[in-house]
């Protein structure tokens, strides 16, 4: 199937801003991704060691009620999952793929995404949330710790970008 | 009355309305183009700059929405939950993420939607995230007294700030559209080049 182009990103940034603000009046919290992460690896993490996934200082209430999956975020999260497959089809975007720049391998790509993966999911814990569920509903509730996550992130994202260059540019 | 408000969240009615939002969510960031780790990197080279675009027009969007809702009485502040703000652990935080996001191209929603369309390095990264959440709440004891500082509580913008909501809309919305037209500037000149 040929693949089609991406929509206008002002039409999916109007789209992505009407899904928070329904969020908004829905739930009442914002759209989120990090929190589903976490939890779905401390649920693994528990088949393994429940005793300490269970006691420990941070996820160990997660275990309270039951599973950490019982959450809202996470159901959330396997609807981006399904609502990002069904857009990718329809427009001929699914294939199994390594995507990386002109010079370097897929190994060496596969290693900078663990890389990246790893300071994304601790940092995201440390600030209580990422790019969606504290910079874009962040900034959208007007809650400060959105907005200068995000200028953090932008300022030290722009200032690794030029030693990382080859991994991505020709 | 939001589920947030009723206390309803952990519900199996808020997990069907979340799913529900999860699917509207997924499938604008995969339109927009953020199924692509070389779309997103390309903010940090000011190759692509979709991630600028959709993210602020979301934000203005999502502001003005919520404005005309509070204003219509529709949206009530207690409806809403409010994020706490922490600077040290959210600036620190942001900072290590930043860098998370340019090595692997991704950050977690986006990884999802690559990992629907097939990217094996968005799987990666959803891996490696999961293990990088697990390193932090094994030493998150030891990051007691770190984790306080700059701790405001609830708070928002407008409060702090003390300018009226709508004001601080506005001047979002400006600075948005002027970020907007020197985007579509530098598009220009670019097209100009290639052609030329």
């Amino acid at each position: 199937m040929e693949r089609k182009p991406y929509w206008n990103p002002y039409v999916a940034g109007v789209g992505l801003g009407l899904t928070m603000l329904l969020s908004f009046v829905v739930l009442g919290t914002g759209l989120g991704a990090s929190g589903a992460i976490a939890r779905g690896a401390a649920s693994v993490a528990h088949a393994v060691d429940p005793v300490a996934l269970e006691s420990n200082a941070y996820m160990g209430g997660w275990f309270a009620d039951g599973s950490p999956l019982a959450y809202y975020l996470v159901f959330m999260a396997v609807g981006v999952l399904v609502g990002g497959f069904v857009s990718a089809a329809a427009a001929g975007r699914v294939q199994l793929s390594v995507e990386r720049g002109p010079r370097i391998g897929a190994t060496g790509r596969i290693a900078f995404a663990l890389a990246g993966g790893l300071l994304a999911g601790f940092a995201s814990r440390m600030a209580g949330g990422c790019t969606s569920g504290l910079a874009l509903s962040g900034m959208s509730a007007w809650i400060p710790g959105g907005w200068v996550f995000l200028i953090a992130m932008f300022a030290v994202g722009f200032a690794v970008a030029p030693l990382v260059r080859k991994e991505w540019t020709a | 009355m939001t589920f947030f408000e009723a206390g309803s969240l952990a519900t199996p009615a808020a997990f069907v309305a979340a799913a529900l939002i999860g699917l509207a969510f997924g499938f604008w960031l995969e339109r927009a183009g953020f199924g692509s780790s070389r779309k997103l990197a390309g903010i940090f080279y000011l190759r692509d700059f979709a991630v600028v675009q959709v993210m602020f027009t979301a934000v203005v969007t999502a502001l003005v929405g919520l404005f005309v809702l509070q204003s219509a009485g529709i949206a009530t502040p207690t409806s809403l939950f409010t994020l706490d703000t922490t600077l040290g652990p959210q600036i620190l935080g942001g900072a290590i993420f930043g860098a998370g996001f340019v090595l692997a191209g991704w950050c977690p929603g986006t990884a999802l939607v690559g990992a629907a369309s097939g990217k094996l390095d968005a799987v990666a990264f959803l891996l490696a995230a999961g293990v990088g959440s697990l390193g932090y709440a094994s030493i998150y004891g030891k990051l007691a007294d770190f984790n306080t500082v700059g701790a405001c509580g609830a708070i928002t913008l407008p409060e702090v700030l003390g300018v009226p909501i709508g004001v601080l809309t506005a001047a979002v919305l400006a600075v948005a559209l002027v970020m907007f037209a020197v985007i579509a500037r530098i598009e220009r000149a670019r097209s100009t080049e290639v052609s030329a």
